[in-house]
């Protein structure tokens, strides 16, 4: 099975725990990234704490998916450095490694594994060995059944555990994709756009949830509605034009006079 | 654990019940009930049915990488010739001195370029394990090595279509060279017998047919243990929403090429059991079209079903047999035709066909019953 094995900084991942001795979970520094030349990050600076619920609003295509794809793997920025901890260098990491290490990923439009069941795809975000051998003999111990059933219960799709997924509401999408985030147990959790889509009901469970996720796991939402971030944030990070225009709570970033210029001016 | 993976779905059971049916009854009907008897079954049609098997099992292969992880392979035709290459060189090598120059040592056609002496790839073959073992490795590590490069460089769609059919297409060219050593044009042929047993009698005949019952059985257990473990439900889940898969953490590119590799090993094995029925193993086996074939049989079968790619072998080729016999320039364009029908009609092929009769069965059913009660 370790054939492939050429680069061993992914079987270094796959059992490091990011080192968060400096209180810091996420360094990125001077990210750049373009596209034909269009500049969709721009030396961008973010730090997130260990077990910190982190905000992140902008206006569209100011580069917050592109930072996301950036930390899981998925673009390879220009420039600039990305570190899980202390010691785990992103960009020499590729997806699957990422996962491992302990990032996990909620995507803007909700993918799910269409085809299989509710209790499915919660089994396959399960953290643990992911390798061809391993799910070649996997079998659920009753731990993990239970903790499969744990989870339904907290995303609120038990009665519909046998259903196939691509069957279920948007809402009920979004609400399985954050229960296979919860199955990975990451460290680290990039939430996109998590209430698109949602009633003001399911709207309000979710802030809950992401709210006492955080402490334990660190979480990093982007989210356009400003209501919903009001009521999750602690603190606030504001992209513009894929670099960071301002930062701190809701209260300072609503009176910084830059924001309400390119961001929050055009809901007045 | 076996009686678990036949008996839970209705596909395999009807697959089991008539695998076990014609392993009984062919040989009874070939070797047993008399000549003159309207029961008996000749020894054209026990080969004929062996070679369908052997199909069947191409066309398994086939839809376990198409089917299950969406890798469209137009170039399956290759490990299968490769499987047949094998065999057919070890069924060389049991000619002995009995080719038309007498030389014990080498092939006919070699003695006929001249060569002295045996190339070095040709030693071993005269061993049944040492040849049965490379029918296994010579298409597995081709699938292996072919696999790593594809898909470590995320090679999708139609782009790993196209490579596979490049493949098949560049060894066909090679093997049609003489300097190859593999016969060239002519192929392997002239086949006398196999483990000491004369190809020619009614009795070895039968021993492969019943071989490719058992190798289509085992192939589809082996399938269907694949996809109902975790490694199905990824491979699936790889299908629809590779990006997801490899997010959650998967290595995408690992599962991929040890299912390509597997698939390629079927693959083989129905190669090594066609070339002694048929007698014969050229270069045209790698014809790109062959591997084109397999695909529309799978799709009219019923792909992402293991028992939909085995009846679509099994449809397709009876009438296939039916057409160039009667109707031979008409083959092509019913092919074609058949296909395109397929998918625009028919786009779970003969399985979903029968799916949905039966479903509709069981609604007017229900609803007669309501009517009736008062
Ligand atoms: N693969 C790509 N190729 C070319 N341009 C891209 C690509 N991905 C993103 N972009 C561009 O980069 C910019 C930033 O996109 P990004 O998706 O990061 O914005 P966003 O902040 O997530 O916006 P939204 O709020 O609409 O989701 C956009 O102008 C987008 O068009
Ligand atoms: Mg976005």
């Amino acid at each position: 099975m370790n054939v492939l094995d050429h680069n061993e900084e992914f079987a270094r991942a796959a059992t490091a725990v990011p080192d968060t001795s400096h209180r810091g979970i996420l360094y990125l520094e001077d990210i750049s990234v373009s596209f034909d030349g269009f500049k969709a990050l721009n030396e961008l600076n973010l730090y997130v704490d260990d077990g910190e619920l982190r905000c992140i609003i902008g206006p569209n295509g100011a580069g917050k998916t592109t930072m996301m794809d950036v930390i899981t793997g998925k673009t390879k920025p220009d420039s600039g450095s990305a570190f899980f901890g202390q010691t785990l260098d992103l960009l020499r990491l590729d997806e699957p490694a990422i996962a491992a290490a302990g990032i996990g990923r909620k995507f803007q439009k909700p993918t799910v594994f269409e085809p299989l069941t509710v209790f499915e795809n919660l089994e396959l975000a399960m953290s643990g060995d992911k390798g061809v051998w391993a799910s070649l003999r996997a079998k659920l111990s009753g731990e993990q059944r239970s903790r499969i059933d744990e989870v339904l219960e907290i995303i609120g799709l038990k009665h519909e555990r046998s259903r196939r997924a691509g069957l279920l509401s948007h809402g009920q999408k979004q609400w399985l994709e954050i229960g296979m985030l919860l199955m990975q147990d990451p460290r680290l959790l990039l939430v996109d756009e998590p209430v698109a889509g949602m009633t003001p009901q399911e709207t309000e469970r979710t802030a809950e949830l992401l709210t006492s996720l955080a402490g334990k796991h660190s979480v990093v939402v982007v989210e356009h509605d400003m209501a919903f971030v009001r009521s999750i944030a602690r603190k606030v990070t504001v992209l513009h034009q894929g670099s960071v225009l301002a930062e701190g709570s809701m209260d300072e970033i609503q009176n910084n006079p830059k924001v309400v210029e390119v961001y929050l001016g055009d809901e007045h | 654990m076996i009686t678990r993976l036949i008996l839970s779905d209705r596909g395999s059971r009807w697959l089991f019940a008539v695998l076990i049916a014609a392993a009984v009854l062919v040989p009874v009907g070939n070797l047993l009930v008399p000549a003159g008897s309207p029961l008996h079954i000749p020894t054209y049609t026990v080969t004929l049915l062996g070679k369908y098997l052997c199909y069947a099992l191409l066309a398994l292969s086939v839809d376990l990488i198409w089917g299950y992880c969406g890798i469209l392979s137009l170039g399956h035709g290759a490990f299968f010739a490769l499987g047949g290459y094998c065999m057919g060189m070890y069924l060389m090598r049991q000619i002995g001195g009995r080719g038309v120059y007498g030389n014990a040592e080498l092939p006919d056609f070699m003695v006929f370029l001249n060569w002295q002496e045996l190339p070095w790839y040709w030693y071993g073959f005269d061993m049944f394990p040492f040849a049965m073992l490379m029918v296994l490795l010579v298409p597995g590590l081709l699938a292996f090595v072919f696999g790593a490069l594809a898909f470590r460089s995320r090679v999708n769609g139609v782009y790993l279509s196209i490579i596979t059919q490049a493949l098949t297409y560049a060894l066909m060219l090679a093997f049609f060279r003489n300097e190859m050593g593999f016969g060239g044009n002519n192929g392997l042929t002239d086949f006398k017998d196999i483990l000491g047993f004369s190809l020619q009698a009614d009795g070895t005949r039968v021993a492969l047919f019943l071989a490719s019952c058992l190798a289509l059985g085992l192939g589809y257990l082996a399938c269907r243990y694949l996809v109902t473990s975790r490694f199905g439900r990824v491979i699936v889940a790889i299908r629809d929403a590779e990006s997801r898969a490899r997010f959650v953490g998967y290595r995408v590119e690992r599962y991929k090429m040890w299912l390509f590799t597997f698939s390629a090993v079927l693959a083989g094995i129905a190669g090594a059991l066609y070339v002694p029925q048929v007698g014969i193993i050229n270069p045209g086996e790698f014809a790109p079209l062959n591997s084109i074939e397999v695909v529309v049989w799978v799709a009219v079968g019923g792909r992402g079903t293991l028992f939909g790619p085995v009846l679509g072998a099994m449809a397709v080729n009876y009438a296939k047999t039916y057409f160039t016999a009667a109707l031979p320039e008409v083959w092509l364009y019913a092919l074609g035709l058949l296909f395109v029908l397929v998918t625009v009609l028919l786009p779970q092929g003969i399985v979903g066909l029968l799916g949905r009769l039966r479903l509709r069965r069981r609604t007017s059913e229900t609803t007669a019953a309501t009517a009736e009660a008062p």
